[in-house]
């Protein structure tokens, strides 16, 4: 809801709200190709049906690109961030996630992308896919498997590190219209992938299908968020006036506060860069009273 | 890091168990209370100052002038610190070394870095026969660390390694990295008879001539190893010539063996 005194920053009303987020665990691993493409198809597909750790297990994403220099083996690459919520459930998704779509992917190889931190297997489980042919190397500090594959060998780095995360980060674009809402979200999107340290892991990294906890139907652990459905307005208590005809949401999870909050302001002030003039009306954010989550972000607090 | 230096004063005639002076087993002595430390020689205990003349205090790190070609088991067990030694070292060098350096600027005799399992020995000269390699009766050689030899490898470098690294500058003796079960020794220059003899894993590498392998060893032709451009990299920042190296391609031919002996070990030819 829109605080007494108003913020209005070009144009686009703050609201007096904040973002709720929660401790996650994560992870980071490096995945290197011959090729740009065929890294970033290794961990477009590692990170696929990522959205949300209620149905897919996990929440990932594509951190940034990787020039020669940033990699262990000097080939391009990507890095790729994991979120779950525990401990056993990252171990889980990372071994199937890389064993399914790193070790089946051309010319890949994959590494670690946290040193520091309680070891998380890598190779040291997907080793066993060379049926025993498979060859150790320790190089300086660091274990590699090097498993036979039909295009030569699939290098893998021993263990990745856990470390600790924040998942949650968010907050919602209102907008006088479906495509203006949308550029909005999608120049935020833009201007947070400048941000290390953080994914944004729904599709494109918006989200249309912002949830509220619970649901009618008891089976349901959350369901639409009735109140930021444009076409419910007339029939139900909802936060949007007759200005707004279509919300999206952007969630951000990070390896640490600093990188939520510094992806958020960046997402923030692109949005607000837009301003009324783009059809950006207000900014808001979900939360749940401040009860569930640890961490809280303050939009007012992040802009201008 | 402060230097105690020791300069021989008279080479023995017979062997001398240096294994005592130790930087972590030294630390905090003074150059008399160094003087002190008791030497095997032969059936003799005798007292450092027999040998040598001591100065400064025992740091983290210890300076050995003169001859020490009788010298052995220098830096044994050795856990931290350094030990340079300007001169040549006796046999045993580094015996059991779990960390820290030594460093020669001479030659060394056999067994030299022998079950080393982490640190850097540096070996300035040529290195005698066993270098890396496990003491005669057991089975576990080198298990870790670096050894860096400037010149020639004697006689069965690596017998029964399994991890860390060998990079030699020079070339080879006979039957290099026999019973070898893991870790990586490479080469500059050109190899003896019979390289990776009853090996089963591990990496031969050779970086200068190619070598002969026995007829236990399968041509497995010319491919392309990713796991090269780890390696290379890991030399860039060590003491030695290999940190130069330069291969714009990692297509390497590669043979797989000892065949005799079920292994799985590969001698790999990567020249310039």
């Amino acid at each position: 809801m829109p605080g007494k005194a108003a913020v209005i920053v070009n144009g686009v009303s703050i609201d007096d709200t904040f973002a709720e987020a929660f401790a996650m665990r994560a992870t980071r691993v490096i995945i290197t190709a011959d090729t740009a493409a065929w890294a970033r198809q290794a961990a477009v597909t590692m990170t696929g049906f990522a959205t949300s750790v209620i149905g897919c297990g996990c929440e990932a994403g594509i951190e940034r690109e990787l020039g020669p220099g940033e990699t262990p083996d000097g080939r391009l690459g990507v890095a790729v961030l994991l979120f779950t919520t525990s401990s056993s459930e990252l171990a889980k998704q990372l071994e199937r996630r890389v064993g399914q779509c790193v070790l089946t992917s051309p010319t890949s190889a994959v590494f670690a992308g946290i040193v520091n931190g309680k070891p998380l297997p890598l190779g040291k489980t997907l080793r066993y896919f060379g049926d025993g042919y498979q060859i150790s190397k320790v190089i300086g500090t660091r274990r590699y498997w090097r498993v036979p594959v039909m295009d030569g060998e699939f290098i893998a780095e021993d263990t990745t590190a856990m470390s600790d995360g924040i998942g949650g980060g968010n907050f919602l674009i209102l907008a006088s219209g479906a495509s203006r809402a949308l550029a909005a979200a999608e120049a935020a999107i833009a201007a947070m992938r400048q941000v290390g340290g953080a994914i944004m892991p729904f599709p494109g990294g918006i989200a249309r299908s912002g949830s509220k906890i619970g649901s009618k139907y008891k089976t349901l652990i959350a369901s639409t968020n009735h109140p930021f459905c444009p076409t419910l307005r007339a029939g139900v208590d909802s936060e949007l006036g007759p200005e707004i005809e279509c919300v999206y949401e952007i969630v951000i999870d990070g390896l640490t506060e600093e990188a939520v909050r510094d992806s958020m302001q960046a997402g923030l002030r692109a949005v607000c860069a837009i301003g009324a003039a783009g059809g950006v009306r207000r900014l808001s954010a979900g939360n749940y009273g401040g009860k569930l989550g640890k961490f809280h972000f303050p939009l007012r607090a992040l802009l201008p | 890091m402060s230097d105690l230096v020791l300069r021989v004063r008279t080479p023995p005639q017979f062997r001398l168990d240096l294994s005592p002076l130790t930087p972590e087993r030294l630390a905090g002595q003074s150059a008399d209370a160094v003087a002190r430390v008791l030497l095997a020689c032969g059936r003799r205990r005798v007292p450092v100052g027999e040998w040598f003349d001591v100065r400064g205090s025992a740091g983290g790190s210890i300076l050995i002038e003169g001859d020490c070609a009788r010298m052995d088991r220098i830096g044994a067990g050795m856990q931290d610190g350094q030990i340079r030694i300007e001169g040549d070292a006796g046999a045993y060098l580094g015996l059991g070394m779990q960390g820290g350096r030594i460093e020669v600027s001479g030659s060394v005799d056999a067994y030299a870095a022998c079950g080393l399992s982490a640190g850097l020995v540096r070996i300035g000269g040529d290195a005698g026969d066993y270098l890396g390699a496990a003491l005669p009766g057991e089975h576990r050689g080198m298990r870790g660390g670096v050894v860096i030899v400037a010149g020639r490898l004697g006689d069965r470098a690596g017998d029964h390694m399994r991890r860390g690294l060998i990079l030699a500058e020079g070339s080879c003796g006979d039957y290099c990295a026999s019973r070898m079960q893991g870790g990586t020794i490479a080469t500059l220059g050109a190899c003896g008879a019979r390289p990776g003899f009853a090996m089963r894993r591990g990496t031969l590498l050779f970086a200068g001539p190619a070598p002969s392998p026995g007829p236990t060893f399968n041509d497995g032709g010319e491919l392309p190893f990713g796991f090269l451009v780890l390696l290379a990299r890991s030399w860039k920042e060590l003491p030695s010539r290999f940190a130069a190296l330069t291969r714009t391609s990692i297509r390497v031919r590669r043979w797989v063996g000892d065949l005799a002996f079920g292994g799985q070990g590969e001698l790999i030819h990567w020249p310039a």
